[in-house]
């Protein structure tokens, strides 16, 4: 049953790792969190050094994580599906005996093993930041509890919109376009108030996660992020069915 | 072994087939033939599960594969139009992960990709990254993924186009071996091929099937009317009639001008009766004509397609 997911994890893994492309990207990643780090560091230094680490440090540092976050994850995603369907190998493996569903989750589970790696360099911050002024552990755990959330979410919202294209850089455009969307809906609760778009604007990942950032585990918001990560693997799913509907009258 | 009843299937407005039956009996090695586009590609796509017909039904290995769709794919190996496989993938990492998706058993597995490797020929090239392989070795690695498992079906899109000679030979070989044991249904747009491979060929033109016959009994149809290739020189028109005078001929075409050569005349001669090209000879030595040509003509695929829908339109008629 589960031989066909780890097949197909196994060579999306194998993919990722033996190629030169997640490299480069978590060292893009790191850079920019990097100097986020440092940035934050510095402003916590001279302006809030002895007071409240979570709300002077912390909470920025997770804010400015979250951004990185979602621009580097829809390169991740991008060739999920599309290239698969631009080589044509996908008319492969949907003729192998083999569920769609494990083919979905094979590569979203590469996808956030992947991420994850590049994730785990940012480890060395609360590190070097303990060593610097003790604090309480407890308290960055769920931010970094949020932001595999929130990267789950970001890896679920890509994955569908790659299955939508047989064109890598559209299928990574159109993630990008979709995440940055759902962050600057949060930019403005004036211009979110009504209609369609206030709707938009709480299904938005990005808020869901601030209270993550604040060091809170909310079981609202863990099942906020999960249903929207289901959400997008059904309609993922239901993309990937779609050649059987096309042509039925 | 593989049943197709009434089969219609349309991309939007385009009818792509249109009610096609047939069946392919267990360990036959079945043909389709037909030009590009033919429908020939969607066809093997609602055989192997990756859509379904409009309308009608198939059935593969007595399972229905609307239904039946895992199980059908589990009997199954395909090889699709065109392989274009993953670039920066070795051979035996691919065919490793097929092989994880199809067979269970470890020890099965690595059996198995080394005996398709061994069988594909594709040892020397097992470590290398698939971009790099040639069309000829992609497409043996497509093979090579099909045959994993000993499916009891195979359905092969053009499996020797991109190759060259020698290879369209071992693969011809390959695939005759498997008959007997395995079903094979393969397609091509070469009628010389399919008639090398296959005991039964099954003709599509424009999503409808036009012929279904064992290849011996179709190329008897073919030649049914041989042609021969005339050239001879003297007097064009005096030619032309004696060629027609004579009593099996059905109809004689004289050629443009330009195609006449300095050595005289050419005509194309069409009779039911396959000793005509004797009389031919015999009528323009006995003129005192010189002969400098004669040859039969064997019909290409497009002539062949010319025939059977013309075959058709007077059936109808």
């Amino acid at each position: 049953m589960f031989v066909n997911f780890w097949a197909v994890l196994n060579k999306e893994l194998r993919s990722y790792f033996l190629s030169p492309f997640i490299y480069l990207i978590s060292a893009v990643f790191l850079l920019l969190s990097g100097y986020y780090f440092y940035s934050d560091l510095v402003f916590y230094v001279q302006f809030g050094f002895g007071m409240n680490i979570m709300e002077n440090f912390w909470q920025l540092m997770f804010t400015d994580l979250r951004l990185v976050i979602m621009l580097t994850v829809p390169f991740l995603t991008m060739r999920l599906f599309a290239e698969e369907k631009r080589l044509g190998t996908i008319e492969l493996l949907l003729t192998y005996p083999m569920r769609d569903t494990d083919l979905f989750w094979g590569k979203f589970a590469a996808c956030a093993i992947a991420t994850l790696f590049m994730l785990s360099f940012t480890l060395i911050y609360p590190v070097l930041m303990f060593f610097l002024q003790p604090f309480d552990w407890t308290l960055v755990l769920p931010g970094y509890v949020g932001l595999v959330m929130l990267a789950l979410s970001f890896i679920a919202c890509g994955l569908f919109i790659s299955s939508l294209t047989d064109n890598t850089v559209v299928a990574g455009l159109g993630s990008l376009g979709a995440l940055l969307f759902f962050w600057i809906l949060s930019w403005n609760d004036g211009a979110t108030q009504f209609g369609l778009i206030s709707t938009i604007a709480s299904v938005s990942m990005v808020t869901h996660f601030q209270s993550f950032a604040r060091g809170l585990i909310d079981s609202k918001e863990i099942t906020f992020f999960l249903l929207f990560i289901i959400f997008f693997s059904f309609l993922t799913l239901r993309s990937l069915e779609a050649r059987h509907w096309k042509g039925r009258r | 072994m593989i049943g197709v009843q009434n089969v219609t299937k349309y991309y939007g407005q385009v009818c792509a087939l249109d009610g096609v039956s047939f069946t392919v009996k267990s360990g036959e090695i079945v043909g389709l033939l037909g030009p590009n586009g033919s429908g020939k590609t969607t066809l093997m796509r609602i055989l192997t599960g990756f859509f379904p017909a409009t309308e009608g039904s198939v059935h593969v290995a007595g399972l229905d594969v609307a239904t039946s769709s895992l199980e059908v794919r589990n009997r199954l190996g395909y090889l699709p139009e065109n392989v274009v496989l993953y670039p920066d993938m070795s051979v035996r990492a691919f065919l490793h992960f097929c092989a994880r998706v199809k067979i269970d058993g470890a020890v099965q597995r690595r059996t198995n990709v080394e005996r398709v490797l061994s069988e594909c020929a594709l040892e020397p090239m097992a470590h290398r990254q698939m971009g790099t392989l040639s069309k000829g070795y992609r497409q043996r690695v497509g093979l090579a993924q099909a045959l994993l498992g000993n499916p009891e079906v195979l359905i092969l899109d053009e499996p020797t186009v991109g190759l060259d000679p020698n290879q369209v030979i071992d693969i011809r070989e390959l695939i005759k071996g498997l008959g007997g044991k395995a079903t094979i249904l393969l397609s091509s747009h070469i009628l010389h091929e399919v008639e090398l491979m296959c005991e039964r060929v099954v003709i599509i033109d424009k999503g409808r099937i036009l012929a279904e016959d064992t290849t011996d009994r179709l190329s008897e149809r073919i030649q049914g009317a041989a042609n021969v290739r005339v050239r001879a020189s003297g007097p064009p028109t005096d030619i032309l009639n004696a060629l027609r005078a004579l009593k099996a001929v059905d109809q004689v075409i004289e050629h443009d001008a330009e195609s006449d050569g300095p050595e005289g005349a050419v005509f194309t001669v069409r009779s039911s009766n396959h000793d005509i090209a004797r009389e031919i000879a015999q009528t323009i030595i006995h003129n005192g004509w010189a002969l400098h040509e004669l040859r039969p003509v064997t019909l290409d695929l497009e002539a062949l397609f010319v025939r059977l829908t013309r075959e058709e339109r007077k059936e109808a008629a």
